[in-house]
């Protein structure tokens, strides 16, 4: 947990380790996709952060009967299809998240994102929605758009709200 | 089977060029270059095309077309969509919708086909001197385009998202009205946002786009227009990157066209920032200022009936009755009612765990309202700023001002009443501090207490207007009533950058109209012949 206080402490530190994770992590990876081949634009350390969230950021969804590889999947493709200055921000935010002290000092999250608990992750989560600092609401709005949309977007997850899908057309 | 007039045209052997696809350099000698395929590139080249003039049009989305638009959203905004739907301000305060295809925003479009408030116009004449475009001299450039796109008054009835803003605003004496629709024999879907399935739609992908590349116009896709070569004031080359088949990354692959006039129609975010990386003169300091894009605050109902917002013509009905500023609203505002697609709105919605689950649980009996504040006008609402990052892709500065907020709070306000009026078991104001609240009474309070800040409050934009303003003189211009840069002698803007102020309607109508005028003007002077009005 983070305080106001101490935040205004790490903040600038903060700032510092956010560019530099984003600098360590260079460009994003890419792979020119031609046809159906599996897009992958994220390392695994990003996937191990976004295995964690996303399944707190989708509680009470039918997610949690599909294997979490698969949402981060979908993910994964939605970030490929990214321009690069996107999936610069995204690899950026999620390489710090990866780094013990962007967990630790910046998140907030003491146990390893495999470890942490869903509290943690929720009371990280709504920290940063409410944060007084622009960087953090804004990393929390990527979280909520990346997984959110994802997720939605996946016939998957249809059936529990109802939508049928589109039309027949013919 | 439905025919796919692009498929068709491909096969009778239109010059289309994938530039996803090159294997080499290319350059092209044309008389006219336009960059951008939307409303203004569109209607540019059937114009020039049918004046006899040799055109090539340079779209930096991919070509898609009925047969490709599976009404999916993980399909449609990755392929037809700036930033994948992503685009954002330089705060990240408001999502900023643009279509990135062959047709350009119109072929993503929700149809809506209005004329702009004549107290629009007369702010242009009054503060940019632009004396000849009232609503009497733009009028047959509208009958014209409005003949064109067989832009009528929808006359089926309309969905029960549209209808709930009707009713719920008869109920408290609120005027509103049918929005008319550019389309022909619509199967009223609902899917307009994903590229019409049935090409019912008259977007420039199946209308003004086919007319000039059966006219023997080359269209270049996948191609990204990055800048024009100057030369004494004067563009002698555009230069163009070719990207891959995603549009995410250059290939390599570069594109030179030279041409006797460039028309730049890219949008109001990359036009003015086409500019800006060409270098063009700016001696007022006016280029990408002044941005506007009708900052829309959001209100979701619940109702106790199914009102399946996916379903049906998207947009169908408007009220104006709060479109003037006034003492509780600095900046006036529309109201329309927006399709509901689950990812879009599950984006959209406020929250995460449970209480977002909750909220998509009742996906279909939500209603939801949008309030687009009209921006450019009040002194405390200048617009915003259009810049280049290191790797030369624009960005837009948006300031919020206080003028906007207490505009959009009483925008929420309006709009939480409106949607008890119809009849809502819940309303829910599109803000990070806000719950569903179940009473008019309950709304107004916790409206009236809520922190209307950036990042807090969502708010999002499908209107870019502004960024090369038209004035009569370059002192607060950008290009002239034609449409015609001030500085660079062969160049002009035909998009909606052009506008001095945001409009106050869908702009789509407003860019054919003054298009059709300004292209017809050029294609005069490039011809020295009268083009024949269509």
């Amino acid at each position: 947990m983070i305080t106001r206080r101490q935040f205004l402490r790490y903040g600038v530190r903060g700032a510092a380790l956010l560019a530099a994770a984003g600098a360590l992590r260079g460009q994003p990876a890419y792979r020119a996709a031609t046809g159906d081949e599996p897009v992958r634009s994220l390392s695994a350390s990003d996937r191990h952060v976004l295995a964690a969230v996303a399944p707190v950021i989708l509680a009470g969804t039918a997610a949690a009967s599909q294997p979490v590889e698969a949402i981060v999947g979908s993910i994964d493709r939605a970030v490929a299809g990214l321009p690069p200055h996107l999936q610069s921000e995204v690899g950026q935010l999620l390489a710090l998240l990866a780094s013990w002290p962007g967990r630790r000092w910046i998140a907030g999250v003491g146990s390893p994102w495999v470890e942490a608990s869903r509290e943690e992750i929720a009371a990280f989560l709504e920290r940063w929605r409410f944060s007084r600092w622009a960087l953090l609401q804004q990393g929390y709005h990527a979280l909520h758009e990346l997984v959110l949309a994802a997720w939605y977007a996946r016939p998957d997850s249809w059936a529990a709200i109802a939508y049928p899908g589109p039309p027949e057309v013919s | 089977m439905i025919r796919d007039p692009i498929r068709a045209g491909l096969a009778s052997g239109w010059k289309v060029t994938d530039a996803a696809a090159l294997d080499r350099d290319l350059a092209l000698d044309a008389d006219v270059a336009i960059v951008g395929t939307g409303a203004g590139g569109g209607v540019t080249a059937e114009i020039l095309t049918a004046a006899g003039l040799d055109v090539v049009l340079v779209e930096e989305g991919p070509l898609r077309s009925s047969t490709d638009f599976r009404m999916l959203e993980a399909e449609a905004y990755p392929q037809l969509y700036q930033e994948s739907a992503a685009r954002k301000t330089l705060d990240k305060a408001i999502t900023v919708l643009q279509g990135r295809c062959v047709g350009g925003s119109t072929t993503v479009n929700w149809t809506s086909s209005l004329r702009p408030p004549e107290s629009t116009l007369r702010a242009w004449r009054e503060q940019f001197g632009l004396t000849g475009l009232d609503a009497g001299a733009l009028a047959p450039w509208f009958e014209r385009m409005e003949r064109r796109l067989s832009i009528q008054p929808w006359t089926v009835p309309p969905n029960e998202n549209n209808a709930l803003l009707a009713r719920g605003a008869a109920k408290l004496g609120i005027a509103t009205e049918a929005i008319p629709r550019n389309v022909v024999g619509c199967w009223n879907i609902g899917y307009c946002g994903m590229g019409c399935p049935t090409n019912a739609k008259q977007s420039m992908l199946v209308t003004t786009i086919p007319a000039a590349l059966g006219r023997g116009a080359r269209l270049l896709c996948s191609a990204r227009g990055e800048r024009l070569a100057l030369h004494r004031n004067r563009a002698v080359g555009l230069e163009c990157a070719a990207l891959d088949g995603r549009g995410v990354q250059r290939t390599g692959r570069r594109i030179r066209i030279r041409a006797k006039h460039y028309v730049l129609a890219a949008g109001a975010i990359g036009s003015p920032a086409l500019l800006i990386r060409s270098g063009a003169p700016d001696p007022y300091r006016l280029l990408g200022r002044r941005t506007f894009l009708h900052p829309t605050v959001i209100s979701a109902a619940v109702m106790p009936q199914q009102v399946d917002g996916f379903a049906g013509a998207p947009q169908t009905i408007l009220s104006d009755h709060f479109l003037e500023p006034a003492t509780d609203r600095p900046l006036g505002f529309k109201l329309e009612v927006p399709p509901l697609h689950p990812a879009l709105f599950g984006m959209t919605l406020q929250g995460f765990g449970a209480p977002h689950a909750a909220l998509m649980r009742n996906f279909r009996a939500a209603q939801v309202i949008i309030a687009l504040l009209r921006d450019g006008f009040h002194p405390g609402s200048a617009g915003g700023v259009v810049g280049t990052r290191s790797d030369g892709s624009p960005v837009l500065s948006y300031p919020l001002t206080p003028a906007f907020w207490a505009s959009a709070r009483r925008a929420l306000l309006v709009m939480a009443e409106i949607q008890f009026a119809a009849g809502a078991r819940s309303v829910l104001p599109v803000h990070e501090r806000a719950r569903p609240y179940s009473s008019w009474a309950e709304a107004r309070a916790a409206i009236d207490a809520l922190p209307l800040e950036p990042l807090l409050t969502r708010i999002v934009s499908a209107h870019v207007m502004g960024g090369c303003g038209m004035a009569d003189g370059p002192q607060r211009g950008v290009v002239d009533s034609g449409g015609r840069h001030f500085q660079l002698g062969n160049v002009s803007v035909h998009d909606g950058s052009v506008f001095p102020t945001s409009l106050g309607a869908n702009p789509q109508l407003s860019i054919y109209a003054l298009t059709a005028r300004n292209a017809s003007a050029l294609a005069e002077a490039l011809t020295g012949k009268t083009p024949a009005i269509g």
